[in-house]
């Protein structure tokens, strides 16, 4: 099983009030030169099919609430990835009046991928690291379900 | 015997289907300059699917999709077992009415695009699979699967027209490019995933498994256009259902999507043109 958890990544991106450089990076990852398809990655830009959120750019007012649903609609396990600079920390943009900030003021994020614009290289190393992350979740789901079947079954005894 | 035909197309086809899926995914990868996932990707993908929580908005939906899913297997089976041809056709519209529904019962607003334009895609397509059964039929003298391929001469070549009529609606029945409305696959996200939008874990893994049922049953079509009482036959057809994929292939890379008004207009004017006067041909001679 876990084998296949790792085998098969699928994103969804969503660009926060990113500048569209991190944007056209994860796009280029896509790409014939980087391809991550070759690792089963497919950008599905669908909540319920995915298993990794990207979000580039920072948090603002008006699309901390979409994201927030995005991310409630993504089926568990489920991992979220920071990249670049804004979408860590709000970047440049952290002192504007409507910025919340980095992701994180909304989100619970696992992997924070640096640069601006982050490169390609660090965005699939940031993928991989997702996909490991998503293989323990997915065990620790497992785990509580079997604990919770065993309260149970002591509690009707 | 007849059966056991069915039963092994049970076995099979998943695992025929999807290695033709991942196939269908390495070659794209080639035609675009890619390297393309492993050619089991797409049991990876169903296996990790299965493994997801599954989210259901109405509990319909599911109950709507795991009869999709029996009724294709069923239609397969009843196909390979050399059943009636003409069953066949409306059990396999049986089956795509249920993926319909079962769109439908979410109440998505992208779901019910998708459902929509699959209806739209059905009423382009349908007449063109019944004038095929007619057409074999009109050759065979019979519905029977096993005696359209117990024939002396393939049935293509009296049915040319019918042949050409049928590899046009199988774009849209294989979710090709140009034809590819309803689910609006991997790049293009406009609907966001069509029609399978809504399904989550377990039952999009049986949605994709359906497909693979439905690929090989709409290849053995092809099949039985090239089969005739003759062991030579065997890998003929084959070969001819080969080139046919790498074809739909092919189309799928090249071809920007169309507005279902072609799809709908360029699929009956064929089905009216060529597969209706080779069938009015037939029936003359």
């Amino acid at each position: 099983m876990s084998y296949f958890m790792k085998k098969s990544p699928w994103i969804m991106h969503y660009d926060g009030s990113s500048c569209n450089g991190c944007d056209i990076e994860v796009l280029a990852c896509l790409t014939p030169l980087y391809d991550v398809e070759r690792f089963g990655v497919i950008n599905t830009g669908n909540p319920k099919h995915a298993d990794i959120l990207l979000v580039t750019g920072s948090v603002n007012e008006q699309n901390s609430p979409v994201l927030q649903q995005l991310y409630e609609q993504m089926p568990k396990p489920k991992v979220v990835v920071a990249i670049g600079i804004c979408a860590t920390s709000g970047g440049i943009f952290a002192e504007c009046y409507n910025v919340k900030g980095g992701v994180n003021n909304v989100l619970p994020v696992d992997i924070y991928v640096s640069g601006c614009a982050a490169r390609p290289e660090a965005i699939i190393d940031g993928v991989v690291q997702a996909v490991d992350l998503l293989e323990k979740k997915r065990l620790e789901i497992k785990d509580l379900k079997k604990r919770k079947a065993d309260d149970t079954s002591e509690g009707t005894k | 015997m007849v059966f056991l035909y069915g039963l092994i197309y049970i076995i099979i086809a998943p695992l025929a289907g999807g290695i033709i899926a991942g196939l269908d995914r390495k070659i794209s990868a080639r035609m675009q300059g890619r390297c393309g996932p492993p050619l089991l990707q797409p049991f990876y993908d169903v296996v990790k699917l299965f493994s997801k929580e599954v989210l259901v908005v109405n509990r319909a939906q599911n109950f709507f999709i795991m009869f999709f899913f029996i009724f294709m297997v069923v239609t397969g089976a009843l196909f390979f077992s050399g059943g009636d041809i003409l069953l066949v056709t409306f059990a396999f519209t049986l089956a795509s009415i249920f993926l319909v529904v079962g769109a439908y019962s979410t109440n998505s607003p992208y779901s019910s695009v998708g459902a929509e334009r699959e209806l739209l895609q059905m009423m382009a397509y349908e007449p063109m699979v019944l004038l095929t059964a007619v057409g074999f039929y009109q050759v065979a003298g019979s519905f029977n699967v096993r005696d359209i391929m117990a024939a002396h001469v393939p049935a293509v070549v009296y049915l040319p027209g019918v042949f050409l009529g049928y590899v046009f609606i199988l774009t849209i029945k294989l979710r090709k490019s140009p034809f590819d409305l309803s689910t609006s696959h991997h790049g293009h996200q406009e609907i966001v995933k069509g029609i399978t939008t809504e399904f989550t874990g377990a039952t999009l893994a049986f949605v994709e498994m359906a497909h693979w049922y439905e690929s090989i049953l709409l290849l053995g079509f092809i099949f039985i256009f090239f089969s005739w009482n003759s062991a030579v036959s065997i890998p003929v057809a084959i070969f001819a259902c080969i080139i046919i994929y790498f074809l739909e292939i092919l189309i799928d890379n090249v071809f920007a999507r169309v507005k279902w008004e072609l799809v709908l207009k360029t699929s009956w004017i064929l089905g009216a043109t060529l597969a209706f006067i080779n069938i009015i041909v037939i029936t003359m001679i």
